[in-house]
């Protein structure tokens, strides 16, 4: 784990990354997802864990993003999210629907070194019919049941945005558990937070259930509110009239660009500090 | 007394709701009318557990996202709430979108959970307020959840009921058909089939769905929408008045 720049970090993360963003009820960093934007990005594959949102639109906006695997791209209240539609319709994206617990399985799969997980549910469904890469088969036990198998996801980098690094390196997530199953289940993990403070959070009894350990954690860069628009557990909430104002800016393309232009990069200068 | 037509819905839902044992009902879907009709049956007196995903403060898993799915897996789930872009009379949910894959037409914003919930909750209640043949059609442009499940796929549970804006249908697993249970007031047979893209049956005993009474009524407006502020305060302000305190 190291400390880094949140522009060095974004310069770390190459054309092309697979990286699992979670969405916006759920620490998604969105600061890191701006400085992608800024330094280009191109050809992403993003990782909705399991859904995903704002983060996800905006980077689909600035062109970032070759292909979408996820359950679901909203922007919750504020409606359907405008640059995804826009670039699935206009041949420019590529989705690969899944179902929220599909998303879960694939991840969980590569955290416990296995190369595939079965999965109830999903048979009879079109999007089980859409990913040649999920197999049916008939239970080996004996009980006649079909099921099927997903394969093991091993992202390139977990982004995300957490409250707190200590000393050591680890970050803290309170119970926001699936940023550890993705950082278990990615190449490498990078992590915004708010702060970084002193001491050791496995040494603390209440912190470390909602620690992941330094282990997991490849680099970190301190963005404050960088989880903003959305919410960070009880630091601060979901700034609903932003994602609407996006919402309505960003349905058609140029009203996109301007709103980039002000809010990715009109805020450089903040960001990088 | 006059009500509004959430607290109609709200009070439809509580009643299919208490119409079958239940002991643990998820809420994940972004439409607070189920959430107020699972807080109403709480209010009655219904000993219930919510799981209420949307909570801004108090989210009821500590295990990551993932354990919603996990434990409706085990079956600890007995009621979780669906909706869809398009329903059909199968019980067919599509959330993937319209024209071809993966909905180059209207692209809706995917199937969330609901591929593997509407199999392994115990049943499912679909609730979608606009009731036309844009959404209620004959057969979906793509099944994002399936109604019904061929022989050798497990599944625990189906549709127990489809509450919209003009009515409430059962519906029949054993044979893949929604029949009408009830009619909202202010519409008749004739309009119900005339705004339903799917053919379905009429049960014999089909009458107008009851008002809500006036304990329900004092019930929503007060004791329900004090659990309902924090998480749904555009709705609470819309539909009952009230305004979160600063």
């Amino acid at each position: 784990m190291t400390l880094m720049s949140l522009d060095a970090m974004a310069a770390s993360i190459p054309d092309g990354a697979m990286i699992a963003l979670p969405p916006d009820n759920s620490l998604p960093s969105v600061a890191l997802a701006k400085a992608l934007i800024r330094r280009g990005a191109k050809r992403l594959r993003l990782v909705g864990v399991p859904i995903s949102g704002f983060a996800t639109d905006i980077l689909i906006g600035a062109g970032c993003v070759e292909q979408v695997e996820t359950s679901a791209v909203t922007l919750g209240e504020a409606g359907f999210a405008p640059r995804f539609s826009a670039a699935l319709k206009a041949g420019k994206l590529r989705i690969l629907d899944a179902t929220c617990p599909a998303m879960h399985t694939m991840l969980q799969a590569t955290e416990k070194g296995v190369p595939f997980m079965p999965l109830r549910g999903l048979i009879g469904s079109d999007i089980l019919a859409n990913r040649p890469d999920w197999k049916v088969i008939e239970s080996p036990f004996g009980t006649g049941e079909k099921i099927t198998l997903l394969p093991a996801l091993n992202p390139d980098v977990a982004v995300f945005h957490a409250v707190m690094a200590d000393s050591a390196g680890n970050v803290w997530v309170g119970r926001r558990r699936e940023c550890a199953t993705v950082a278990h289940a990615s190449k490498r993990a990078l992590v915004t937070v708010e702060r970084v403070v002193e001491g050791n959070f496995l040494e603390d009894e209440r912190l470390c259930p909602g620690a992941i350990n330094a282990t997991y954690i490849s680099g970190y860069a301190i963005a404050e509110r960088g989880a903003h628009p959305s919410a960070l557990l009880d630091e601060y909430g979901f700034d609903t009239q932003y994602v609407m104002d996006y919402a309505r800016a960003a349905k058609t393309e140029a009203g996109f660009a301007a709103w980039c232009a002000e809010h990715v990069f009109g805020n450089q200068a903040v960001a990088a500090e | 007394m006059s009500y509004r037509s959430e607290e109609l819905l709200a009070v439809c839902i509580a009643r299919l709701i208490r119409a079958v044992p239940t002991s643990h009902i998820a809420v994940g879907a972004a439409s607070p009318i189920p959430a107020a009709a699972c807080w109403l049956c709480v209010k009655q007196g219904v000993p219930l557990r919510l799981s209420l995903l949307h909570k801004r403060t108090g989210n009821p898993f500590t295990d990551g996202s993932r354990e919603l799915f996990d434990l409706t897996g085990q079956g600890r789930v007995d009621l979780f709430f669906l909706g869809g872009g398009e329903i059909d009379g199968q019980a067919n949910l599509n959330l993937i979108g319209t024209g071809d894959w993966p909905g180059m037409e209207v692209r809706f914003p995917g199937s969330f959970g609901s591929a593997f919930m509407y199999f392994m909750a115990g049943r499912t209640i679909l609730f979608r307020e606009e009731h036309s043949p844009r959404v209620l059609v004959d057969r979906v442009a793509h099944i994002s959840a399936p109604g019904v499940s061929e022989p050798g796929v497990y599944r625990r549970g189906h549709a127990q009921a489809l509450v919209t804006g003009r009515c409430v249908f059962h519906f029949h697993p054993d044979r893949g058909r929604f029949s009408l249970a009830s009619i909202h007031a202010g519409e008749t047979l004739e309009s119900i089939r005339a705004m339903t893209g799917f053919d379905f049956d009429v049960a014999d005993d089909v009458g107008e769905t009851p008002a809500p009474t006036e304990e329900e009524l004092a019930l929503l407006r007060g004791a329900v929408c004090d659990e309902m502020l924090e998480t749904y305060p555009d709705f609470c302000a819309r539909v009952f008045g009230r305004q979160r305190a600063a």
